[in-house]
């Protein structure tokens, strides 16, 4: 207590100025703290979040077909378990890791809070609400199994058991959209966070090798593919993303090959694909310019080929010094996303916005706006730490360390 | 000290490169290197040295001349460029070892991805080179972990491990403290005892004069001197050559 004490002395208070600073600080946050927890508890009806939960997660998505939804959550749970786990059982060969340190409990602590308090508040079943419960000890399980015996994995079986993420995707878009003996749910059918997530993920997925190609083809010395891709860039980059997505609902059937884009859900998903993919473009150049010289004429002067070289020596090292911004470009990607809306598809905003406009709901946009607001930053958040943890295990300068 | 054999592995003919921005670096420069020797290229800033060396594995491409190397005629043709660089080895000023890489992986990079070899025996090589170069405990580390020696070091048991029959060296010391310097060439001058042909650009006057068998001065782009380095350091032939010695020692 007593050192507790002598540090907020010391931190806060150290001088008449920083005193008073402190105070009209703490007195302005308390101040903001207060009314919003005044306006959160006393005045909002959280009743429109309540009942449009279901809404607000996947739209329209008929409720007897919705446990391929639960599934994939399911699947995609798991995996994430046994990544974390594999990842926390293999640490890099120049570090020592633990297996669970104390970053790992207080990120499962928090989970489980989440998985408790948030369905609860919300309401739901308890049918549901176990649902939940289920997931938080399936990830938890998962974790601890990939954790105990992951470390007898060989590198090639770490290698296919890395392939299951691409095939989950895939299997998951299967999933969403029936096929494969399942009954057909059409894109114009899903909405809400299962919208903005579809449509986010398909874009940083593509927007990547697109992105990367582009970078290449714009430092390559063949003139016509670094003045293709310099309009390319310059052109979308010129233009702001919502007339691009007008542009594409409207053209975009006869640019793609047959069948690609039928829908309005796959055409805004292409424009944001070819969107981001501009801006990541810019991101892996300036990752590329950071690399020297040096590094590819040591690899090709040990006889690699000019794309082996760059598989292996130049891309690495650019990825990982552009990983920052590109990771930054897919935040605002999943941010621009909400776009949509204007083009009439009911992602989040959109679904937002007919629920706004229901009478039995009137008013109530303080409430529905911050549930977005937290649905994004929880994303957004998601995708930072996520980058955060890749930049550390990639950095070859970084101090041993147990994370 | 090895003698050189009769086997001619690099001769280069009046060789004359423009850069792209118009510059003349090389004017006609010439050299032939006999397999297992040593040459060491010495020459004022600027001569154009490293420029001459780096044409012998076609990292620089030239206008007019000719290069052979082991027996393959450099020209244009890519597979050609492919054939000389697994059998052409570089060590650079900077090292430019792969920062992203544990310095095992740095080595088995390129035999594995280039000559097909199986992982496991080029690991087992790769440790016995870093053993040679006196750094096999330094493995699992990044190369961002080691002094500039032991960066150095690595770099030619990266270049090794391709098993070259040439190796090019452009300053391998320059850019190294001075402590650092000797660890270096001694690693160099276990390797000149070998079968191996080397060429290495270096200011280091008693690498040359003790284990060169032959000491070439490059001055604006040419050729200027080429002796044993007993007759390069004590009775030069050219006016240019004593006026270098002069300056350097
Ligand atoms: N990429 C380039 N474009 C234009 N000129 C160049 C280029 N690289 C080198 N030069 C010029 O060519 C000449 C020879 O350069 P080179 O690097 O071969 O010299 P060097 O003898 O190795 O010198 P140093 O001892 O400084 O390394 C120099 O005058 C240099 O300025
Ligand atoms: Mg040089």
């Amino acid at each position: 207590m007593q050192v507790l004490l002598r540090r907020l002395r010391s931190e806060l208070f150290a001088t008449p100025a920083d005193g008073a600073l402190s105070v009209a600080l703490i007195t302005l946050l308390s101040l903001g703290a207060f009314g919003f927890l005044r306006w959160a508890l006393t005045q909002a009806q959280w009743a429109v979040v309540k009942v449009n939960s279901t809404l607000f997660a996947v739209g329209r998505y008929p409720i007897e077909q919705q446990w391929r939804l639960w599934l994939l959550t399911a699947l995609l749970v798991a995996a994430s378990g046994a990544t974390w786990g594999l990842l926390r059982a293999h640490p890099r060969p120049d570090r020592t890791g633990v297996l669970w340190p104390s970053n790992d409990r207080l990120a499962l602590a928090l989970l489980a809070l989440i998985a408790l308090a948030v369905p609860f508040a919300l309401g739901l079943t308890l049918a549901i609400q176990s649902r939940w419960w289920g997931l938080l000890l399936l990830l938890a399980l998962c974790r601890w199994l990939a954790g105990r015996y992951g470390a007898n994995l060989s590198p090639t079986g770490r290698r296919l058991a890395a392939l299951v993420w691409p095939l989950l995707y895939l299997g998951g878009m299967a999933l969403i959209s029936g096929g494969l003996g399942l009954v057909g749910v059409p894109p114009s059918e899903w909405g809400g966070l299962l919208l903005t997530l579809l449509a986010s993920s398909f874009a940083i997925l593509l927007c990547f090798p697109i992105g990367v190609l582009l970078a290449l083809g714009r430092r390559s010395e063949l003139p016509l593919l670094r003045w293709g891709s310099v309009l390319y860039i310059e052109f979308i980059r010129g233009a702001p993303l919502i007339t691009l997505l007008f542009l594409g609902q409207n053209i975009l059937g006869f640019l793609l090959p047959g069948g690609l884009a039928p829908e309005r859900v796959w055409r805004a998903a292409w424009v944001l694909t070819f969107f981001a993919a501009a801006y990541l473009a810019e991101a892996v150049r300036s990752g590329l310019a950071a690399v020297p010289r040096g590094q590819l004429e040591a690899a090709r002067s040990l006889g690699l080929s000019y794309p082996k070289a760059l598989q292996h020596v130049v891309l690495p090292q650019a990825l990982r010094v552009a990983l920052p911004a590109m990771v930054g470009q897919f935040i605002s990607l999943l941010q621009d996303t909400t776009l949509l809306s204007l083009i009439g598809l009911l992602e989040l905003l959109g679904t937002a916005r007919t629920v706004m406009a229901n009478p039995a709901f009137l008013g109530r946009n303080g409430e529905v706006y911050l549930t977005l607001a937290v649905l994004f930053w929880g994303c957004c958040a998601a995708l930072g730490l996520g980058s955060r943890a890749l930049e550390r295990r990639l950095d070859p300068h970084a101090v041993p360390s147990a994370t | 000290m090895s003698q050189p054999s009769s086997e001619l592995m690099i001769e280069a003919r009046a060789v004359e490169k423009w850069y792209p921005n118009g510059f003349q670096a090389l004017r006609g420069a010439s050299l032939t290197v006999r397999r297992g020797e040593v040459v060491v290229i010495m020459g004022p800033s600027g001569s154009g040295k490293s420029t001459f060396i780096r044409t012998f594995n076609a990292l620089e491409d030239f206008q007019k001349g000719s290069i052979t190397v082991d027996g393959i005629v450099l020209s244009n043709d890519l597979r050609n460029i492919d054939a000389i660089r697994r059998e052409v080895g570089m060590v650079f000023q900077q090292f430019n070892l792969f920062p992203h890489l544990s310095v095992l992986d740095n080595l088995t990079l390129a035999p594995v991805l280039v000559r097909k070899r199986p992982k496991a025996e080029v690991e087992k090589q790769a440790r016995a080179l870093l053993e040679r170069v006196g750094i096999a405990e330094q493995a699992g580390k990044y190369p961002g972990q080691l002094s500039g020696g032991q960066q150095q070091r690595v770099a030619i048991a990266r270049a090794l491990c391709m098993e070259p029959r040439i190796l090019l060296f452009d300053e391998p010391t320059s850019a190294l403290d001075p402590e650092m310097v000797r660890e270096v060439l001694e690693v160099m001058q276990d390797l000149a005892a070998d079968d191996i042909t080397m060429v290495v650009v270096t200011h280091e006057v008693k690498f040359a004069r003790h284990v060169a068998h032959r000491v070439v001065l490059m001055a604006d782009g040419e050729v200027v001197e080429e002796a044993e380095p007993e007759v390069f350091f004590t009775n030069p032939s050219h006016e240019r050559t004593r006026r270098f010695l002069d300056q350097i020692l």
